[in-house]
């Protein structure tokens, strides 16, 4: 009886060894399937809602939609955005509200698309840049505005 | 020089498992008493990656703290998040729609197939076998593809809004969805032949581990690692939110309450969850995915709990508001934390080799131990 166990029991055992096997060798002889992607070589193409950075969308006339209203600000968790402001002096002579810098750190941003949901302009969005590394940690803080641009005219 | 034997008064010897040992997949720390190769005892030490997660909720709005629970178990974040906001809306009696109801529970279930198979190959490797890793990680990458295509992210994605979703689903979501699940219920089948019907795995598994329906219930066990043992907690059952009492599913129950056990219930949960998604992918309703909240949103004074299911158990969100900006007070009943207490239960009088065995089939995540 102890006996007949132990033979079926070796049997059961080597046919769920062999079955193992026989997928282990499918997959040795159908090799087409790569599921690796050599990084460096192929840069993967991001997806379009991909979340990799904020950045500031900017026209062909270098005009951004940015009011400074700073709800972005406000809706951020890890204070990631600071948007510093001036006064800008319109031609009828009035001053006019403007941000000076736009300042994004991405050292310290979580990356959860609270800034973007927040703006009533969209004038943020997300990036699909996705290597971020620096050997100098202050080049990961950012001024989004790119140098002498100004509020699109149509934007309030 | 030989470092000293850490030796007990009774002449048992202790050693340290982690924090930084490969089996116990994260910085989780345990101080064995063993005599001889026997396990005495098990002393978990927590804290190695708490990140105060429940006060740091404390300052940030109700909009703001959801992003956080992402980083409490980071294999069903989106379950998290979902539960997160299920606790605002219940505090500020959103109506959710339809269709934002529909592409939580969908993804939900996606979370909830990704972590089970990342938990596969995990607990497949930690009893020594290597392949099944590659294979879980090819169709979780699946997963992480529609994922990124619709939430932004693969991991951490923040999807959830008190209201309903953030964006809407990526038009190729459906097909995209609908193909994976072919694909997967191709391959589930291959599963089973590599590692279910596995002789070693069997053994290694069977018999190991076993706690009894009365214990895990004392020791407040959920999720597979209870239904193992026979305790109907499936949240998604008992108290329905969202859609799930609209659909059909059954409750995986096993009453072995060992290592194989668990095993099992988590092998059939990964079909009940290509059940629930195949009843609700062709049927997402027109409409919004979003209801028209406040632009700040005040919890009203009081006190707000609400449980979900999350891949390893029940996942509770208490949340106590004063009626300010942000939560007086925030705890998350992580279903971790419990599972983990029970391990000392299961493993004692065992062999060390097999608390590798009980440690994977509890599925455990450090970061939502200890938050």
């Amino acid at each position: 009886m102890f006996i007949t166990q132990y033979i079926k029991e070796v049997f059961t055992g080597v046919k769920s060894l062999l079955i193992g096997m026989r997928r282990t060798g499918y997959y040795f002889t159908h090799h087409k399937e790569i599921i690796t992607q050599q990084y460096p070589n192929e840069i993967p193409v991001m997806a379009e809602r991909f979340k990799g950075e904020v950045i500031m969308l900017h026209d062909q006339n270098n005009e951004h939609a940015c009011t400074g209203c700073t709800a972005c600000e406000l809706a951020c968790p890890n204070a990631t955005i600071k948007i510093v402001t001036k006064f800008d002096i319109t031609p009828e002579g009035k001053k006019k509200k403007a941000i000076d810098k736009f300042v994004y750190h991405l050292e310290l941003c979580t990356l959860c698309n609270l800034c973007i949901e927040a703006c009533p302009t969209g004038a943020i969005k997300m990036g699909q840049n996705f290597e971020h590394s620096v050997f100098n940690r202050a080049e990961l803080t950012k001024v989004l505005n790119k140098p002498g641009s100004k509020v699109r005219d149509d934007v309030e | 020089m030989l470092e000293e034997i850490a030796v007990n008064d009774t002449g048992d010897l202790i050693i340290n498992v982690g924090p930084q040992h490969p089996s116990t997949h994260g910085v989780l720390h345990l101080i064995i008493t063993l005599n001889g190769e026997t396990i005495k005892n098990i002393d978990p030490n927590l804290g190695y990656i708490h990140r105060s997660i429940e006060k740091m909720c404390e300052s940030l709005s109700y909009r703001q703290f959801i992003y956080v629970t992402s980083r409490m178990d980071y294999l069903s974040s989106h379950i998290n998040n979902h539960a997160c906001a299920l606790t605002v809306e219940k505090g500020l009696q959103i109506e959710v729609p339809e269709r934002a109801q529909y592409i939580r529970v969908i993804m939900d279930e996606l979370t909830r197939l990704a972590s089970h198979q990342l938990w596969w190959g995990a607990a497949a490797m930690d009893v020594g076998a290597l392949t099944p890793f590659f294979h879980a990680f090819r169709e979780r990458e699946m997963i992480n593809e529609i994922m990124e295509e619709t939430c932004g992210a693969r991991l951490t994605m923040n999807y959830n809004v008190p209201g309903g979703v953030m964006a809407d689903i990526h038009p190729d979501f459906q097909r995209k969805t609908k193909a994976f699940l072919a694909f997967f219920k191709d391959k589930l089948p291959e599963y089973d032949e590599l590692v279910t019907g596995n002789i070693i795995f069997q053994n290694r598994m069977k018999d190991i581990g076993i706690i009894s329906k009365e214990d895990a219930i004392s020791y407040g066990c959920s999720g597979p690692t209870a239904r193992a043992s026979g305790v109907s907690c499936d949240i998604r059952k008992t108290h329905p939110y969202s859609i799930y009492d609209k659909v059909q599913f059954d409750e995986v129950l096993e009453t072995t309450g060992d290592s194989f056990g668990r095993y099992l219930v988590r092998m059939q949960e990964m079909r009940q969850s290509i059940h629930i998604i195949e009843q609700l992918i062709d049927n997402i309703p027109e409409g919004d995915f979003q209801a028209k909240t406040k632009a700040v949103l005040k919890l009203p004074k009081g006190e707000f709990y609400t449980r979900v299911e999350t891949a390893r158990g029940e996942l509770g969100v208490y949340i106590v508001s004063e009626g300010g900006l942000t939560p007086y007070r925030i705890k998350f009943r992580s279903p971790g934390f419990s599972n983990l207490s029970a391990l000392n239960h299961m493993a004692k009088g065992q062999k060390i080799g097999d608390m590798v065995a009980i440690m994977a089939t509890l599925d455990l995540v450090i970061p939502d131990i200890d938050r």
